[in-house]
């Protein structure tokens, strides 16, 4: 398996803000993580991989919650284990997202900004707080939160001290679309600012839509690095395989074989029609014209192999 | 020692519905001198039962393993530790204010009673007596157990076998496992502060003073160093 660059990262002013050497860790004879080297600079960053690819190993071993078993993890040139000082410079929002629910939002995030010993805690806390839309139920127990609520208080308590670098672990899990939009244009702000940002997520459209850069780790290893346009064309141009069920599969079958983007058709009287088609934009786009055309009613259109893991595998292979 | 760390680790403490479990024990025991000074028994009968066999083989370590594996060992547990890893903090700062709340909850719960029982039993000095290796007892069995939650992932079991079968059991028989036994300290001290006939220590004072120092200052200093190396474990990985 080889690292697919698809394009060399921008030049950052700085040094990198996170840095990753040769990173390897294992668990006894079970490797999660496997020489990845990695250089995070200003902006927002996905880093994006199916579920048991290694990414929350990753990020822990960022936020010195973890020791690599090889290699080097460092913030600002600083290591991240076993070195409390570097957690002025990070912020860190975990997957698990226990919370102690008796605290209040507000109580929770003054803890945070106490701990980190800054000079008007509750000041900061009441920027981190609309910072992340929770003013108003900032004096409710987190226990009465939901679970968008509870993580949009938990990035506001990684945020109190303005991290210059702040790593989130599946951020967008559990949030409703509006809660997601507004976590969102926040990292996209975070990263505007000049600092470095970091979230996992296994969803490729969250991805999309949140960060220009991405990493890609599958099974332990980094997979592909860069632009993330690139790297979507790469997973959108791969064939792909629909099962199509409609008004007539067999005049439907002979109308997509004269199709270009149509690599190949089979016919089943149960399953219906199995299509495999070598450009996904084109072949969804010229499905319906030609259903249309044929005066054949599509009832049902399914991607038959959209799972990450094959889009991740096959990126792999690529 | 953190103000907000040792807040919210008390709020935590009391909120746990494991906390009712120290109420019960102590005022058994209170119970049980009370029940049998009312009957008219002689001191020298029960106090061996009630304060040693009861107080301080049950009572006292009993109340210091809840309280101690509470401190840092539910917070493991639950996953609310990595709130306070990621905090600029010296990992002393954390171990030493958890330390104080479980020191001061477990010798609250312990020495109040310990105080009343004295009385019940006989006299104020065998009160202060047993208040004293209340406290010596709190100190020691909590920062082994606050250690014990950073040593091990069920630091309740092992507790409990250092109390029950270490020194409960081989204590009885093997004179040698009463050096590494905080409960000999314990009754040690509360001898030699009350001067009371009704309690006597099986080692001397300066064992029992010595080790108890080695005892706190060694499990504290390995609490804290495991604190440093500590890992956090994702649900996924």
């Amino acid at each position: 398996m080889t690292t697919t660059v698809v394009s060399t990262p921008a030049p950052v002013a700085t040094t990198a803000a996170v840095d990753l050497q040769g990173v390897s860790k294992w668990y006894g004879n079970v490797v999660a993580v496997n020489d990845v080297t990695m250089t995070l600079g200003a902006g927002v960053t996905g880093l994006l991989g199916p579920n048991g690819a290694g990414k929350t190993t990753v990020l822990h071993m960022m936020a010195g919650f973890l020791a690599p078993s090889r290699g080097t993890v460092t913030v600002h040139g600083q290591p991240t284990w076993r070195n409390p000082p570097v957690y002025s410079e990070i912020g860190i929002v975990s997957e698990r997202e226990a919370v102690h629910g008796f605290l209040t939002g507000w109580e929770f995030v003054l803890a945070s900004a106490k701990l980190h010993r800054l000079k008007d805690p509750a000041a900061a806390t009441r920027r981190a707080i609309d910072l992340v839309e929770m003013d108003d139920a900032k004096d409710r127990r987190m226990e009465t939160y939901s679970k968008g609520m509870r993580q949009r208080t938990r990035v506001a308590a990684a945020l109190v001290h303005e991290p210059a670098v702040l790593l989130l672990d599946e951020p967008f899990n559990g949030m409703d679309p509006r809660q997601r939009m507004h976590m969102m244009d926040l990292l996209h702000a975070m990263g505007n600012e000049g600092r470095t940002v970091l979230f996992s997520s296994h969803i490729l459209e969250e991805v999309e839509q949140v960060s220009g850069t991405v990493q890609v780790i599958v099974a332990g290893r980094l997979a592909a690095s860069g632009d993330f346009r690139t790297i979507r064309r790469l997973m959108t141009t791969r064939p792909h395989v629909f099962t199509i069920q409609s008004s007539d599969n067999r005049k439907l079958a002979v109308a997509l074989m004269a199709e270009d983007s149509v690599a190949g058709v089979e016919l089943d009287a149960k399953a219906g029609l199995t299509v495999r088609a070598g450009d996904y934009g084109r072949f969804t786009r010229a499905l319906p014209k030609i259903a249309l055309s044929q005066r054949i009613r599509v009832q049902r259109l399914i991607p038959a192999d959209e799972s990450l893991e094959s889009v991740f595998s096959y990126l792999v292979g690529a | 020692m953190n103000t907000t760390i040792i807040a919210i680790t008390a709020r935590a403490l009391f909120g746990r519905r494991r906390f009712l479990l120290l109420i019960p024990l102590p005022a058994l025991m209170v119970g049980l001198a009370l029940l049998v000074r009312l009957l008219g028994a002689d001191p020298k009968d029960w106090a061996q039962p009630v304060i040693i066999a009861l107080g301080m083989a049950v009572v006292l370590p009993v109340v210091a393993l809840v309280v101690g594996t509470g401190v840092l060992g539910s917070e493991i547990d639950d996953g609310t530790l990595a709130h306070v890893l990621a905090k600029p903090l010296p990992r002393s700062e954390i171990i030493l204010s958890k330390l104080l709340v479980a020191v001061l909850v477990t010798a609250v719960t312990v020495c109040v009673p310990f105080f009343l029982v004295g009385l019940v039993a006989g006299s104020v000095s065998l009160g202060i007596g047993l208040v004293v290796g209340g406290l010596l007892g709190s100190l020691a069995y909590c920062s082994l157990f606050v250690a014990l939650s950073l040593l091990t992932r069920r630091p309740v079991l092992v507790g409990l076998v250092y109390v029950l079968v270490w020194e409960g059991l081989l204590g009885n028989f093997l004179s040698g496992t009463r050096v590494l036994s905080i409960q000999q300290y314990v009754i040690e001290v509360a001898d030699r502060v009350s001067r009371s006939d009704l309690i006597s220590g099986n080692v001397s004072l300066a064992v029992s003073l010595a080790m108890s120092f080695v005892f706190v200052a060694g499990a504290t200093l390995l609490a804290i160093d495991r604190l440093r190396s500590f890992s956090v474990v994702g649900e996924t990985s």
